[in-house]
């Protein structure tokens, strides 16, 4: 079999002009992935860490929302400083028992950076829209509801085998003894979204504003514009098990979202420009 | 139809409560132990279910099936195998096999009460699962589909059960089919409960299922081996040239099934080592905290010991083998423990990174979930002996109790009956035939 010769030093450049936004985004998540390694200290496995972890695309995951409203959260994860305030207002408004939870933060450390030393991760159901745990369970006593988007229990279906428990790769759900069924984050609705609220227990009382909800079809509300924007990368957790996560992570510090989040425009360098 | 009408116990080869009266006061003794264990397995479990689970048991939210479930799956594992075994004589027509059956069928019935007993210990709402099993059924959950072919499977092997009894070979051996095919079926979604976790690297991909049918025949012909064996110490009169020919094949069977099960155990290990997520686990196994569990257990007593002891019997030596399959039986529990409790040790953050969770997690089987295992496990031990001396040591061919209008079957060993008019040879082809 021959290959056709083709003759790279004589091809036209064809200029940066004709790149996609989609492309450039990928280009930037593939360098913003490389030091997010650095940062994690584990320069030496890039592969592996590219594999497991953190980078993986928004807007791949995004393109099309199923849900109206689309109930999401965007965590701008460096703005967390661990008050826990989130957790205790969960745990009032939805009568979380002392042995469970619905939400936490969890607490990473690092050694050798020079900016900071830890960072705190909120993590809570993902309200997946391909949900493990719904496949799982045997009596659809889970399920997403085919409005929001939101992955509910109802409790009465629920024999209690917690294999939705094994199941979700977020540690989200545990047995509620007090409802005789397996209890989780419903994003509020039973106690607050569905008497007209517009936040979660746990958005609201967040104030450094690391927790954002909103609707995702919204193109005014605050989690649109903070997964429609390309300067940040935006990443799921464990994105491996193709759950197709609800809940978004970012640093969220950089100035970029603050322009967006106050409708400013971008200044971008110019380099034609003398 | 003179000829049939027959006493239903004598037929069936009953001997009734009788038989347990009859019985020696070591016998009696054994069975007291095993009445008393079970009483107070399901005493401690009940208090357990009054209190609240999460107050007695050891799971937690992160590990959260222990060691109900993993009691459960030894005790379903060894219902499908027996099934497995069996129907290689009785309804594939591998005639080595056929003195087996009656023993293992009623054993395969028994291990899969046992495996209920100690599942309703431990799913939290066992009375809602009759209603929303039917009512609300999820096709693309393993866990339903496990739940629903278990049932049909037991409905089976009970009516099978029944027709060995009754003689009726063609139906046996139809209903041992319905009950093979749904048993493996029920038994790889077993597997793929486990193996469909997609957030669960040591137990995810197509291995659980294939191991699990796999390893189910192995337990098979173990538990089969060791249930003859040991009524053969009951009962001396069970053993004669047809049996003895049974055990040689079963065993032969045996240390084959468990060569496949070593070389399954050896690639888990090495495709192990390589993959980021199983790692962990897999060093936890080899250096870690469950290195007794799987050296001394699960391959040493479970596998290694078992397979030349075995090979050293000859399938002759009885005592040998009963011994090999006795200390087998315990190895194979701690291998179904050591599929369902390491898969959870490492926390799904683990990979993330951060501190909470940087320590594998760990468990210890609480005081009422030990109990409520006993529960089932006691279970089938009562009900095994009581067995053999009701069931009259599921003998098939005894010429004592062969019935009046009866005899042995020259082709199967078991007793059967000829219609007016009709000769040996005619009958046996009418107990025979397949459709």
């Amino acid at each position: 079999m021959k290959f056709p010769k083709i003759h790279f030093d004589d091809m036209k450049n064809e200029g940066t002009g004709s790149v996609t936004a989609h492309e450039r985004r990928k280009f930037l998540k593939l360098g913003l992935a490389v030091a997010g390694v650095y940062a994690g200290g584990k320069i030496l496995s890039l592969t592996s860490i590219v594999g497991t972890a953190h980078a993986s695309s928004g807007i791949s995951i995004v393109k099309k929302y199923p849900y109206n409203p689309h109930y999401s959260m965007v965590i701008r994860q460096s703005l967390c400083i661990d008050c826990e305030k989130c957790v205790d207002a969960c745990n009032e408004i939805n009568n979380v028992p002392e042995y469970g939870y619905r939400t936490r933060i969890l607490t990473k450390k690092y050694t050798g950076s020079l900016d900071k030393q830890v960072e705190f991760i909120p993590v809570l159901c993902n309200h997946c829209n391909n949900a493990p745990c719904v496949r799982a369970c045997p009596t659809k006593a889970t399920y997403k509801d085919p409005v929001t988007g939101i992955v509910r229990m109802e409790s009465k279906k629920c024999i209690g085998c917690k294999t939705c428990m094994l199941a979700c790769p977020y540690d989200a759900r545990y047995f509620s003894a007090e409802r005789r069924a397996i209890d989780k984050c419903d994003f509020c609705w039973d106690e607050r979204l569905s008497k007209g609220d517009t936040q979660t227990g746990c958005s609201a009382a967040c104030p450094t504003g690391a927790r954002t909800f909103g609707n995702l079809t919204d193109p005014d509300n605050i989690v649109y514009k903070l997964i429609h924007q390309l300067e940040e990368q935006i990443w799921v957790i464990r994105p491996a098990d193709d759950t197709k996560p609800n809940v978004f992570y970012m640093k969220g510090n950089m100035r970029s979202v603050d322009n967006i989040l106050n409708e400013q425009k971008f200044k971008y360098f110019d380099p034609n420009k003398s | 139809m003179t000829g049939r009408m027959v006493n239903i116990s004598k037929k069936w080869g009953f001997h009734g409560i009788e038989a347990l009266k009859n019985a020696s006061p070591l016998y009696k003794i054994t069975m007291g132990f095993f009445a008393l264990l079970a009483l107070a397995g399901a005493a401690v479990g009940v208090h357990g279910m009054i209190v609240g689970y999460h107050h007695v048991y050891g799971v937690s939210r992160q590990i959260s099936w222990g060691l109900l479930i993993s009691t459960y799956i030894f005790c379903v594992v060894t219902s499908t195998g027996l099934c497995i075994i069996s129907s290689i004589g009785h309804v594939f027509g591998g005639e080595a096999f056929m003195p087996i059956a009656k023993r293992a069928v009623f054993m395969s019935i028994v291990f899969m009460f046992g495996g209920f007993c100690i599942i309703f210990f431990d799913i939290e709402n066992p009375f809602r699962m009759a209603i929303w099993n039917v009512f609300s059924p999820n096709f693309v959950s393993n866990m339903w589909w496990m739940g629903t072919l278990y049932g049909m499977y037991l409905v089976f092997m009970m009516i099978e059960y029944y027709f060995l009894l009754e003689q009726n070979h063609t139906l046996s051996r139809l209903m041992g089919f319905f009950g093979l095919v749904v048993g493996i079926a029920a038994h790889s979604n077993l597997g793929a409960v486990f193996g469909m976790l997609h957030g669960r690297p040591f137990w995810y991909g197509p291995y659980l299922p294939i191991y699990f049918i796999f390893s189910a025949a192995m337990s098979g012909g173990c538990a089969i081996l060791f249930f003859t064996t040991l009524g053969w110490k009951i009962n001396p009169d069970i053993m004669n040239q047809r049996m003895e020919r049974a055990i040689k094949a079963v065993t032969q069977v045996t240390i084959f099934l468990i060569s496949v099960i070593i070389f399954f155990t050896i690639w888990k290990i090495i495709t192990g080592m390589v993959s980021e997520g199983k790692h962990l686990v897999i060093m936890s196994f080899l250096t870690g905290e469950y290195a007794t569990n799987f050296w001394l257990f699960e391959i040493f007593l479970g596998m290694v010991l078992p397979l030349l002891l075995l090979i050293r019997s000859r399938g002759n030596n009885f005592n040998l083998i009963m011994f090999a399959t006795g200390l087998m039986m315990v190895g194979i529990f701690f291998m179904r423990y050591d599929i369902v409790i390491p898969g959870q040790i490492e926390s799904v953050y683990h990979s993330l990174g951060v501190v909470e969770e940087a320590e594998l997690l760990t468990y210890t089987p609480s005081f009422h979930e030990i109990m409520a295992s006993l529960f089932g496990i006691a279970f089938v031990c009562l009900a095994y002996f009581s067995g053999e001396k009701i069931l009259n040591g599921h003998q098939l061919e005894k010429h004592e109790i062969v019935p009046e209008g009866g005899y042995i079957c020259l082709g199967c060993g078991g007793i059967h009956f000829m219609e007016e008019g009709e000769t040996e040879e005619d009958a046996m082809k009418r107990h025979h035939k397949i459709w």
